[in-house]
Order: C-alpha cells, then structure tokens, then sequence
C-alpha cells in the first residue's frame, strides 16, 4: 500500500483523531492525537490491509515547542512502512504504553521515558533503563544541564 | 617399601634406633619419594597439556622460558604461586579453607601407595589394594565439600555441589566395571593382577574377553568424570561459575588444587593401565626391546598415553549440562557396567 | 504429620563481570536449584550517550562513533548512517565504491559470525574452534588494516563516499581468502556444529517462536532461525544487493524445534558460505574509478527526517535521522537489533536451568556496545 492510501485508511477509521499528515518526504508521516494512540495501534496491527507487525522504532525527539514520540511501524507481509507520531508539550508528556501491542515497546518506552521523561501510563515496569534508577534528569532533552556530581562523586 | 627399608638397614648405628621409629621411617622415606616423583611429573604434565592443546588449537604454546620450547614454564608459574598473596575471605570459615585443599590432594596422593611401578616396585602390595584406591578416591569428596561451603561463596557453593553429586554417582560405574578384572584375576591385589597379565599384549585383560574390552572404556569414561576434565568439568565450568569450587583460592592454595587435579588424572592412568593395560609387564616380550626396558619405563609410557587420550578429549569436546551428566551415569554407564559384570562372570565359570 | 515446604528462591547475579556475558551485562537470576525461574537483564553499562554526542558534531563526525556501537561489525554500522544521510541528500555513488562497500560489509559480517562461532563454543566449553575462528579472522583483519589502517574501528565508509581506495592486490588478497577460507568453515562444523556433545546442549534450549520474535521485533540471524524468511538486503534491498544471487538461510530445527539455539548458531554459520559468494560476485563486479568524486564540500541535508535500514549482522540496523539544515544533525536515534533481541531475553530463558542461561545468551549474539549505544 503506498502511503497516500494509508494515510486515507487512517483519516477514514479516526477522522479528527488523525491532527496533521505530511506524505511527500522520504519518511511519511501522520499526527495521532496523545490520547487516542493506543487504539490507532491495535487498528494498525490488526487489520488485514495494514498488518503492522513490526515495531521497528520507537524514538522521542525534542523540538522547542513540544515533545514528539514517533512510532516506526512495518509490515512484514506486504513491506509497507509508516510513521505515526505524537506530539506533546513540554512540561508533563504522557502518552498510553502499547506494550500490549507489540512486546518490544516495553523496553524502547523505557528508554523514552529515561532519555525525555515521557510517561506511559499502563506500562507495567516503566523505569530508567540505560541510565541508573537513582540519575537526575532526561539526557536527550535540549535543556539538559549536565550534573556536576552523582552521589557525592564529581563528573 | 622393602627395598628402601633394606637400603635405610645401611645407615650406620640404624639398629640403635628405636622400634616405633625403624618401622616408620621406610614409611617416611617412601612419601617422600612418591612426593618428589609426583611433583616431577605433574610439573611435565603442565607443560604437556600446554604445549598439548596449543598444538591442536593452531599456535605455539610455551616457547621461551628456559630455552627449548619453554619446558621451564611451569618452575615460572609455581614460583609465581608461591609468591602470591595468601587470601582468605572475611567470612569464610579458615579452619576449614586451609585444610581443604589438602584433603583433596591427599585424597589423591595416597592411592599411589597401591599402584605398582615394576615387578618390586610398590609401596605397599595390600592384598585389598583395588578395595583401598575405591574408597581413597571417595576422600577428594570431602575436601571439594569443604571448599566449596568455606569460601562463604554462592558461586563456589554452587560448584562444590556439582561435584560431589558427580563424583560419587560416576563412583559406581567405575568400581563395577573394575569388578570384571577382578573376576578374572582372582584377587584384589594389584600385584597379582599385572602378574596375571604377564606375557604380552595378548594377555591384557582389555583383549582377554569382550566384557572387560568394554568395561576399560566404561572405567575411562567414569574416572574422567572422578576427575573433573572435560566433558565432565562442570565444577569448574569457567564461562558459568568463573572457577567452581576453587574460585577463592589463590597461591599456594590454588596451586595445590592444580596439583591434585593432575596427580588424579595420573591415578586414574595408572589404575587403568594396572587392571587393563597390563601394568609394567612388557608389550613384546619375545623382541630386543623387550628384554631391554624396564618395567617401570613401560609403566610410564602407558600411563603417557593415556593421559594423552585426556588431554585430546579435554581440547576437542564441549561440555556436558549437568543433568545431562547425570543422566549419561545412571542411565547408560550404570547398566551396561551390570551387564558386563554379570557377562564377565558368566564367562570365568564357564569357560574355565 | 504436615510438612509445608516452599521452594526457596535463590537470586543470583550473573554479571556485570563475567566470563561468559560477551561484555558488562547484568543478569539477575531468580533460580530455584538449577532451574531459572526468571532472568531479568540489566543494561546500561556501558552507554556512552552515541545519541547526545551525534547532536553536538557534525555528520562525518558521527562516522567513527557510530563504529564504537557495535565494534564487532564497524563497517555495518557505519554502513548503514552513512546511507541514511545519503538518502537524504539524494547522492548517488558510483559503482566502485558500491563493490567496495559491499565486500568490506560481507567481510566484516563473516568476522563478526567468526566471533560469535568461537565465543559460544568457548562458553560451551568447547576451546578449539575458539582459536580456529579467530585465527582465520585474523587474515580479514590484515585486509582492513592494509585499506584503512585499523583493525577494529575503520572510520572507512565516507558519506558519499569512502575514506581511501583500495591498494592494489586487494582483489587478488580477497578471493585468495575466500578460496582458503570456506573448506575451513566443514572443519568448523565437524568439530563443533555437528558434534553430539554441542548439540545435546543447544538443540532443544532457548525455544523462540516466530510469534515472540515478531512481537518483540527480534530481526536478522535470530528471527530467521524461527522459521521466517526475512532479509533486508532481499526484502528491501539497498546499494545494488537485487542484483546479487545469493540465498537467506533459515532455521530447519534439524535437531529439535525450530528456533532453538543451535538454530541461531546454524544459520550463523551457513550465512558465512553466503557471504562468501556475495563476495565473489562483488570482486567481479568492480570496475575502476574515483571513490571520493560523491563526496559533496559541505555536508547539509535539507531539513527532513529519514529512516534507513540495513542487514548487519546482529539484525536489521535502523538508523532514524531528523535535520533541521544545519551542519549538526538535530536528532540521531538508532534502533540496535541487539536492544530489541534482549527484550525478548526474559521471555525466551523461562524455564532453563543455569547452563542452559549461557548458552542461551550465547546463541542470541549481542554486543553490548549496541545494546547501550
């Protein structure tokens, strides 16, 4: 399926759900509104036409407005790709975990969480997973102030 | 022993001495002896395997310590031990730390009283001798036991189980297959029995009759598992559990486990060539060779090939999961161990 | 009289120093006697924050990090940025430079299933093939080496292009390995992958299913000994491989389920003999030319965002690159096949005992470089 008809997928199954589409790049992509992206993934993996079974990347991004969470889906049955992403503000992101959707989300939200402090709700072991459980601070924002100590040793 | 108690009766003034003493001190001189051979050996033995397993792994081995292919090495690397720093863990219990590795060793030392080396040549000919190497092979048990719970280590614990679980389950395969020699021979007495081997490579009781050509492997297969070498090394698996039951111990410490290991691995040799390979008596009697070497060299070179056989399987083979050890004890080793004995006894009644 | 017993559930801790873990991983073990009833991994130890420094240099300066992650396998991972920042500023490379990058991608991917045989035989107490494996990875280093200068971590693959050419004789040092190189692989097998020993202990440990793999999004060597037939360089292929005849092994469950250890450790192996010929067909195909003229004089790529794939040999690399047009990427994220095959980790090692643990984390390959970034 090429990417203009799965974009039309979406709009028709979600309707305003689906904020913004940008289709014309080398990586396609649509806005899914925080809220309503578990059900857009369970839709995504299930139905016959799209048959994402692949969570290929799970990645945050900083831009100065707002937290994005981009989710790389893939089907290894008909070898489409998209992109869906989620768009957040700065202060409290918080998105639903879909672990229960595909099993690796479980340790890249993780790392989500550690590098940008993105909340899953639902994730049933949502802690640092690359950094010490005891670190202060989300490395891959674009304020991080890097620590001058850790437990009394100077960095 | 007698030779050496008729070599002591030279020392002058030997009759002064009291009794208690004249009849310890051929005992002394003995251990002493045996301790010295052995230490000789095992020291050649390190660097066999070395150069053993280099050769087979593609590349050199000890090349440079004291000239011609490194045979100083291991003189370097016991130096190196005795000099280390002598560690015992905080909350490991000392009394029982320090003993263990001598217990252990002695657990093999002390079968090399009834091995026989040439036709006098023996320490001790004790008519149970077969008897007393089984139950002195069962001591080592109590010093892995003793290792592994002092270190105060889950890891070394965890060693120490594994082995005495092996080494006394791998016990009954190997006694049993003995018994078909024993059957054959008449006699517990490991004299008697290379003395019933006498004549040639036809009279070794491998080739004498199928049931004890198949007990020799079942008794090879067994006693390397009694010694802990590959495929049977679980205790001191490196990848699992860094270095089992022995993890703790450094220096000298370390350094007698080592010994043990390879005086065991000799033990085991020379038991096996005693009931199976004919001991010391001569491969080829009827040629020149066989009235020019001695039975002790032939001893020796029986026992050098045997120990290359290990040394070959310890380089070539993974290693067995431990309840896949097990199951190869019990269940293969065990029963067939029973059919050759009953066999062996079947053929000596009725084929006198 | 009524005893109550519960079983008494040891935790152990595998790691972060040990033999056996191929790099600082911690394993915690919830074991109960010998069997495992839960393996939880710990990460992070050696994370060196790849992603933070990528923001902070420029895109060729990102070139040598990138081989730091998974430094078994550097010319994959450079391989694979380096063609996402070419997709996205839309260079061509010449057909020199393709062969190139094609050989010293295979060559590479045969080394790093070298280590991967030889460490998991040495974990399986098995000492030869260890020194086997890295004695014959010796002659593909010597072949770096001549190219770039070094052995472990090149900085050879250039965005739009390539650090140095090849010396002369290189075709000719190339195929003299491949010819020697692929009777050693039989050796190999008889020693290790087809002895009795070997397989009791990994034939029927570590069952994956492909269900589990795809959930957790488990690619390359290890999905494909489940029984799924997917390769990128097949499936969606990049730099001319559609144009190379080669096939994608896949787990049979020989000896046991599909999916088992020694299934991953197979399809390793006969990937080596694939490599072999992708190999060949590359040197017959180079043709002469200038391996720097793509190489554009200011390296900014418009402001978009690309998601570029590759096969190495750990899995299906993924490299996910958002520029704002300036000099510096704006972000860099990088889905490591090792990191997602350790989520499946727990799922996997249910129910093994202790020795089955090692070999199971020995048949999956990981490194932990890649896995922390």
């Amino acid at each position: 399926m090429k990417a203009e008809e799965i974009a039309a997928l979406l709009s028709e199954k979600f309707g305003a759900k689906i904020l913004e589409s940008k289709l014309d790049g080398l990586n396609p992509w649509s806005v899914v509104e925080p809220a309503e992206i578990l059900t857009v993934c369970r839709f995504v993996r299930s139905d016959g036409r799209l048959l994402m079974d692949h969570l290929e990347c799970l990645a945050g991004a900083d831009y100065k407005d707002r937290i994005e969470v981009v989710y790389i889906v893939y089907s290894m049955k008909h070898g489409h790709r998209y992109a869906l992403k989620c768009r957040m503000p700065r202060e409290a992101p918080r998105l639903p975990s879909v672990e229960s959707v595909w099993g690796v989300a479980n340790w890249h939200e993780r790392e989500a969480f550690d590098m940008f402090g993105v909340v899953f709700e639902g994730h049933s072991d949502l802690r640092r997973i690359l950094l010490p459980d005891d670190w202060e601070g989300h490395p891959l924002r674009k304020d991080y102030e890097f620590p001058t100590t850790y437990r009394d040793m100077p960095v | 022993m007698e030779s050496i108690a008729q070599l002591l009766q030279l020392i002058p003034k030997y009759d002064v001495l009291p009794a208690l003493v004249r009849a310890s001190l051929p005992m002394l001189v003995s251990a002493i002896v045996i301790f010295a051979l052995l230490s000789l050996v095992v020291l050649f033995l390190v660097w066999l395997e070395r150069k053993v397993s280099a050769h087979m792994q593609d590349r050199l081995g000890p090349m440079y310590v004291g000239g011609w292919h490194g045979w100083a090495q291991t003189i370097a690397d016991a130096i190196k031990l005795l000099l280390k720093e002598d560690i015992v863990p905080e909350l490991a219990d000392r009394v029982l730390f320090k003993m263990a590795p001598f217990i252990v060793f002695l657990g093999a030392f002390a079968a090399f009283v009834v091995i026989p080396f040439g036709a006098s040549s023996i320490v001790s000919d004790l008519n149970i001798g077969v008897l007393y190497i089984l139950a002195i092979g069962s001591l080592a048990v109590v010093g892995i036991m003793m290792a592994g719970w002092a270190s105060n280590s889950k890891y070394s614990l965890y060693g120490g189980m594994r082995s005495v679980a092996q080494i006394v389950s791998y016990e009954i395969p190997a006694a049993i297959a003995i018994m078909t020699v024993v059957i054959l021979a008449g006699s517990l007495s490991m004299q008697d029995i290379v003395n019933a081997q006498k004549g040639g490579i036809q009279r070794w009781f491998l080739f004498r009759n199928p049931f004890t050509f198949l007990a020799f492997f079942v008794y090879f297969i067994a006693s390397l598992a009694e010694v802990n070498r590959t495929p049977f090394d679980i205790p001191e698996a490196e990848s699992e559990l860094v270095a089992g039951y022995h993890t703790e111990y450094s220096g000298m410490r370390f350094a007698f486990f080592f010994l043990a290991e390879y005086a065991n691995m000799i033990v085991v040799a020379g038991v096996a060539t005693t009931l199976f390979l004919g001991g010391w008596t001569q491969v080829l009697p009827g040629t020149v060779a066989g009235q020019l070497v001695p039975g002790p060299i032939m001893f020796f070179l029986k026992v050098m090939a045997l120990i290359f056989v290990q040394m070959w399987l310890r380089w070539s083979l993974p290693r067995l999961r431990v309840d896949q050890l097990m199951y190869l004890c019990w269940k293969v080793l065990l029963p067939a161990s029973f059919i050759l004995v009953a066999g062996a006894g079947w053929l000596a009644v009725y084929w006198k | 009289m009524q005893v109550e017993y519960s079983g008494d559930v040891m935790t152990l801790n595998m790691g972060p120093q040990h033999p056996s873990t191929h790099g600082v991983l911690r394993l915690e073990l919830k074991t109960d006697g010998e069997v495992v009833a839960e393996a939880i991994p710990h990460i992070g130890y050696l994370h060196r924050c790849f992603e933070k420094h990528a923001e902070n240099i420029d895109y060729p300066g990102v070139v040598p990090f990138t081989d730091r992650m998974d430094y078994c396998a550097a010319m994959n991972m450079e391989l694979g940025y380096v063609l996402a920042v070419e997709k996205l500023m839309g260079i061509q490379v010449n057909n020199r430079v393709r062969c190139i990058r094609i050989i010293m991608a295979e060559l590479n991917r045969i080394a790093s299933h070298l280590i991967a045989a030889g460490t998991y035989g040495n974990d399986m107490g098995s000492f030869t093939p260890f020194l086997w494996c890295f004695r014959d990875r010796e002659t593909i280093l010597d072949v770096f080496e001549e190219t770039c200068g070094a052995r472990l971590l090149y900085n050879y693959n250039w965005i739009g292009g390539l650090m140095f050419d090849v010396k002369p004789g290189f075709e000719k040092k190339v195929i003299d390995f491949i010819d020697y190189f692929e009777p050693q692989v039989d050796n190999l097998n008889t020693l290790l992958s087809n002895n009795f020993i070997f397989i009791k202990r990994t034939a029927n440990v570590g069952i994956m299913t492909p269900e589990v793999a795809l959930s957790y999004g488990v690619t390359g060597p290890n999905l494909r000994a489940s029984g799924v037939k997917f390769d990128v360089r097949k499936n969606e292929p990049y730099l001319g491989y559609e144009e190379f005849d080669f096939d994608v092994p896949v787990g049979l469950g020989e000896h046991g389920p599909v999916g088992s250890c020694w299934d991953r450790y197979m399809v390793r192996i006969r990937e080596i003999k694939e490599s072999c010929k992708i190999i060949r067909q590359a040197v017959a195909k180079m043709t002469p030319g200038d391996v720097q003229e793509s190489i554009p004089k200011r390296i900014k790529p418009p402001a978009g965002e690309v998601y570029m794939r590759t096969e190495c040999p750990r899995g299906e690399l993924g490299y996910y690159i958002v520029s704002d047009g300036s000099p510096k990427p704006y972000r860099v994220k990088v889905k490591s096949p090792c990191f997602t095959v350790m989520s499946a980790f727990r799922e996997i090692s249910r129910g093994a005992m202790i020795a089955d643990i090692v070999a199971i984390l020995g048949s999956v390959d990981i490194v932990l470089g890649e896995v922390d970034r």
